[in-house]
């Protein structure tokens, strides 16, 4: 069968910060320890972008790894010297709209269609997306990897004997940011609760008056808007390339080691998979440490099968 | 007084609904076994491809399209089925018992992964098996000694009580072989759908609630649908090691789960023929497409990920417009022609339905 | 003895409870009648029947039978059948199928043999599929015999769904609200076939019904439930005209 390519294995992301052998091994834990923490928000982040959307429409987006690898590349071909060099301030938000007007004109036009099919069909639906904006990605940008020209970029921070890379600092800043808006407006707006309600409950909330389609349609365009964010971010930190998106099978990862219906879940779950990646690395034998984060997956499945953070309660008849 | 209606339920218990319909699958039937002096080898190896496709199909079906469970780790089966195989008959086991064995060998495993995996619901399962497929590359790899990791293995010549086979140099044994194996899987399959534990599984596919009030226990049927459909497509997955000559950790990719799946989604889930239609698709897709490709674009040039972009498009088509696949689409051509001139219009329109969901609030 | 005794069962979801200190009773041959406001917990008894809730209290009996001893899975195996308020049925299969279904714990068939279609199973198929056929006489689904669900009309998936409960053969069947959705003939067919249920088939019913014409029609007992417990319990004409019902009613009507 000669239709598959073969996966590439998404590997520990960028190296942005720097490893010192000579330190202590305090100092190399703690190393370790940030330099997972930045990878950990790139899961995450994409983690947001699955919960966002099952949060509101019990549907999952396998393609979100693959968002976010198109918002990366918006961002790039927005500010590189070699397309439009527009400047980065001004690229990013720009990229983060585009995004937004991406996912929504996703639901209106595929996941619109699907309304009351089953998960599955969803599942495979977007699974079947990814495929096609890979494809198309390296039809526009080619399939070598690729850097953004991005001021995040520039620098390193010492804190002690620390090296953190800029790019590192403004993941973990802009992730946590993004978290606390998301889990607010959730929490607390009137649009947030009403798609929940949405989710719980298709029947009941269209006879309650909400507007089911068109809230979908708005969280899907939030859910590309966190991944341009995403992108952007990932693609300060390293280089890209259409295959960026497998990363998402981390963030999966991630979003059910948090549960998948709680949004500081998956950020949490992001960071203990970036966290323990670099670890495995440093401390286990080459064979078992890619293994590690998909053995802790099936361990949290096996024993928490809704994952660290959220409860479970039964289905209403 | 039921005399009268005895006669009707052997009908629907029948392995064939009517005399023409068994007619038509006899006629396949006949067509299957005399291919080999049909066509030339090059064919027959494809044909033989597309049948050892459909049986993987019919494996992931009995998940998938008659329980419910969307597994995206089934490749990881098809290596257990392909290295258990091969292991065995290199330990002296006769094909002739090593070739079931390996089948059963890989349902057991399938049982056991299921246990805590099944507690799973709809999508937690799929990512379950998502890591299990990326897992068995791992796996494959640390256990070097036994599967010969990075470097693969070759899988021996067969022999059936003295009787050789052996893909290139007598394609035609090979494909009768894996005909038998086909046939009697769906035999299997078919057999299945008309007792009590195929309605079974149809039952927790479409409502574990009243499934468990009519006595069905969940995760038993899930288990069951999860060792049937293990084995099946270890059986696949064997004599895909045979079909390719060669295995190694990278030949049952998670690209392959995926394929898997969108197969027997696009040749219609639930069915038995959806994952022959899927099959076909499968294997003359990336043929059909290099022939049309150097028709465009002339010979030599590479598209990288072409494949998997158009497979993308054409699920995405049929997920939109045809969610009953291939099957469903050829039914639909049957109906009209058969009500010709008088089918209307929206005689085919889809119900409106609302999400229904097993979620736990 | 009671075929069913329920004593002294509570259950709470989070604040709300759902179910409090309730007991009752139902006899076998009688049909029985849970009727109450919107939230009073009637879903919620069955429930606790079928085992699909576990109670935080009380007792549950079924013919010698301790219940909560019981799977979700085990209960019918006892013979307790159900329907459900919001009609759960295997929408992607067709009518005979949803009714072989409500056969499964008559079930005698190992795993091989059905893989190979033994000639047992097909001994066993045509003993299930004469006793659906009774069913399908019984409730007139003939017309829909083969049809899927997914397309069949509201009124005949109740029937359906009642059929899929005889199908069991059961000793006590479990009805909620079976007339609710249904037009007025409808609803007349329903009140007759429960009617013969009872009468002709020996099975005792227990239902939930808002149609208090339905209920004083074919209920020789009904209890009135509001806010999980016990408002009243007696003849139709008794809970009608009990002062606490006519209270929680009216209380409900205004609120
Ligand atoms: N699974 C559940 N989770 C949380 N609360 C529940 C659940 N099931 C029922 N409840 C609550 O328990 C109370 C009783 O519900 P129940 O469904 O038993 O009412 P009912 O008497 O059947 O009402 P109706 O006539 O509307 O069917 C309600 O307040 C309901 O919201
Ligand atoms: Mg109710």
């Amino acid at each position: 069968m000669e239709i598959c390519q073969k996966a590439r294995k998404p590997g520990v992301t960028g190296q942005g910060t720097v490893l010192k052998e000579r330190g202590e091994d305090n100092l190399e834990v703690l190393q370790l320890f940030v330099s997972g923490l930045a990878n950990g928000c790139v899961y995450g982040l994409i983690a947001l972008g699955f919960v966002l959307i099952y949060k509101a429409t019990e549907a999952v987006n396998f393609a979100q790894g693959d968002f976010m690898m198109v918002g990366a590349f918006v961002s790039l071909g927005l500010t590189n010297a070699g397309y439009m060099d527009l400047p980065f301030w001004i690229a990013a938000p720009l990229t983060i709209t585009i995004m937004a007007v991406f996912g929504y004109l996703i639901d209106l036009f595929v996941l619109r269609h699907l309304f009351g099919q089953s998960q599955t069909a969803v599942v495979i639906l977007t699974i079947a997306m990814g495929f096609v904006l890979r494809f198309v990605a390296g039809l526009i940008w080619g399939h070598e990897p690729q850097t953004l020209e991005s001021p995040l970029a520039l620098g390193d921070l010492h804190i002690g004997g620390v090296v953190l890379g800029m790019a590192d600092v403004a993941i973990i800043v802009v992730t946590f940011l993004m978290t606390w808006f998301l889990y607010q407006f959730f929490q607390r707006t009137k649009l947030g609760l009403a798609m929940q309600a949405a989710s719980q409950n298709q029947m009941a909330a269209y006879f309650m008056g909400i507007p089911v389609k068109r809230v979908q349609g708005l969280i899907w365009g939030l859910s590309g808007a966190t991944a341009a964010v995403a992108g952007i971010l990932f693609a300060s930190k390293g280089a890209i390339d259409p295959n960026a998106g497998l990363l998402g099978i981390k963030a999966f990862a991630a979003a059910v080691i948090g549960g998948f219906g709680s949004l500081p879940g998956a950020l949490a779950g992001g960071l203990i998979v970036g966290v323990i990646e670099p670890f495995a690395a440093r401390y286990l034998a080459a064979g078992y440490s890619q293994i590690a984060p998909y053995a802790l997956l099936l361990a949290v499945l096996v024993f928490r099968p809704h994952g660290l953070f959220s409860q479970v309660r039964v289905k209403k008849v | 007084m039921r005399i009268h209606f005895k006669t009707t339920y052997n009908d629907d218990i029948r392995l064939f609904p009517d005399r023409w319909t068994f007619m038509v699958y006899a006629a396949l039937l006949v067509l299957a076994f005399a291919l080999p002096y049909l066509i030339g080898e090059f064919y027959l190896g494809e044909v033989t491809n597309v049948l050892i496709w459909a049986i993987a199909g019919l494996g992931l079906m009995l998940l998938t399209g008659q329980t419910g469970q969307a597994s995206l780790g089934h490749a990881a089966f098809l290596a257990i089925g392909c290295y258990a195989n091969t292991i065995l008959i290199e330990q002296g086991v006769p094909f002739i018992v090593a070739f079931p064995l390996a089948g059963i060998i890989t349902g057991l495993v399938g049982v056991l992964i299921a246990i805590p995996v099944l507690r799973l619901h709809g999508i937690y399962l799929a990512i379950a098996t998502i890591a299990l497929s990326v897992l068995a590359d791992d796996i494959i790899v640390l256990t070097e000694p036994w599967s010969g990791g990075v470097s693969g293995k070759f899988p021996e010549m067969i022999t059936i009580f003295g009787l050789e086979i052996e893909r290139w140099s007598m394609p035609s044994r090979f494909y009768y072989l894996v005909l038998v194996v086909t046939i009697i899987c769906t035999l299997f399959y078919r057999n299945l759908l008309r007792s009590p534990l195929g309605r079974a599984f149809a039952a927790v596919r479409d409502s574990e609630v009243s499934a468990t009030a009519m006595g069905v226990h969940i995760a038993r049927t899930k288990g069951k649908a999860f060792g049937l459909s293990c084995m099946i497509t270890g059986w696949a997955g064997a004599l895909m090691g045979y079909y390719a000559g060669t295995f190694n950790n990278e030949t049952f990719s998670l690209v392959i789960s995926i394929t898997l799946l969108m197969m027997i989604v696009i040749g219609g889930l639930g069915t038995i023929h959806g994952a022959f239609f899927g099959a076909v698709v499968v294997a003359f897709l990336p043929q059909g497409l290099s022939i049309l490709k150097d028709g465009v674009f002339g010979s030599g040039v590479a598209i990288p990920g072409l494949e998997t972009g158009v497979f993308g498009v054409i699920l995405i088509l049929f997920i939109l417009f045809e969610p009953m696949g291939i099957y469903g689409r050829w039914l639909k051509i049957r109906i009209w022609f058969e009500l010709f001139p008088f089918a209307r219009k929206d005689m085919f329109r889809r119900q409106k339905s609302y999400l229904k969901t097993e979620r736990l609030r | 003895m009671s075929l069913l005794e329920i004593n002294n069962a509570t259950l709470k979801f989070g604040g709300v409870v759902a179910v409090n200190d309730l007991s009752f009773s139902v006899e076998e041959g009688e049909v029985y009648a849970i009727v109450g406001p919107n939230g009073a917990g009637k879903s919620t008894a069955f429930n606790l029947i079928s085992r699909f809730y576990e109670p935080f209290a009380g007792t549950f009996r079924f013919d010698g039978n301790n219940l909560l001893d019981l799977d979700a899975d085990q209960v019918a195996d006892l013979g307790i059948a159900r329907t459900f308020q919001n009609i759960e049925l295997f929408d992607h299969a067709t009518v005979l199928q949803n009714l072989l279904v409500g056969r499964h714990r008559h079930r005698k068939t190992t795993l091989l043999e059905e893989m190979f279609f033994m000639p047992r199973v097909r001994r066993e198929e045509e003993r299930h599929r004469a006793a659906v056929e009774e069913v399908i006489d019984f409730l007139d689904l003939q017309p829909y015999r083969n049809k899927m669900i997914a397309g069949l009309p509201y009124g005949v998936r109740k029937v359906v769904e009642l059929g899929r409960a005889l199908a069991s053969e059961p000793r006590l069947l479990l009805l909620d609200e079976p007339a609710s959705g249904l037009s007025v003939e409808e609803t007349q067919d329903m009140r007759w076939w429960i009617d013969d249920i009872r009468k002709q088939m020996g099975i005792t019913v227990l239902m939930v019904e808002h149609d208090m014409g339905l209920v004083s029609g074919v209920s020789d007992r009904v209890l009135a439930l509001a806010d999980g417990a016990k408002l009243a319990e007696g003849t139709p004409a008794e809970v009608q005209a009990d002062p606490a019902v006519i209270e929680a009613y009216l209380g409900a009507g205004a609120a």
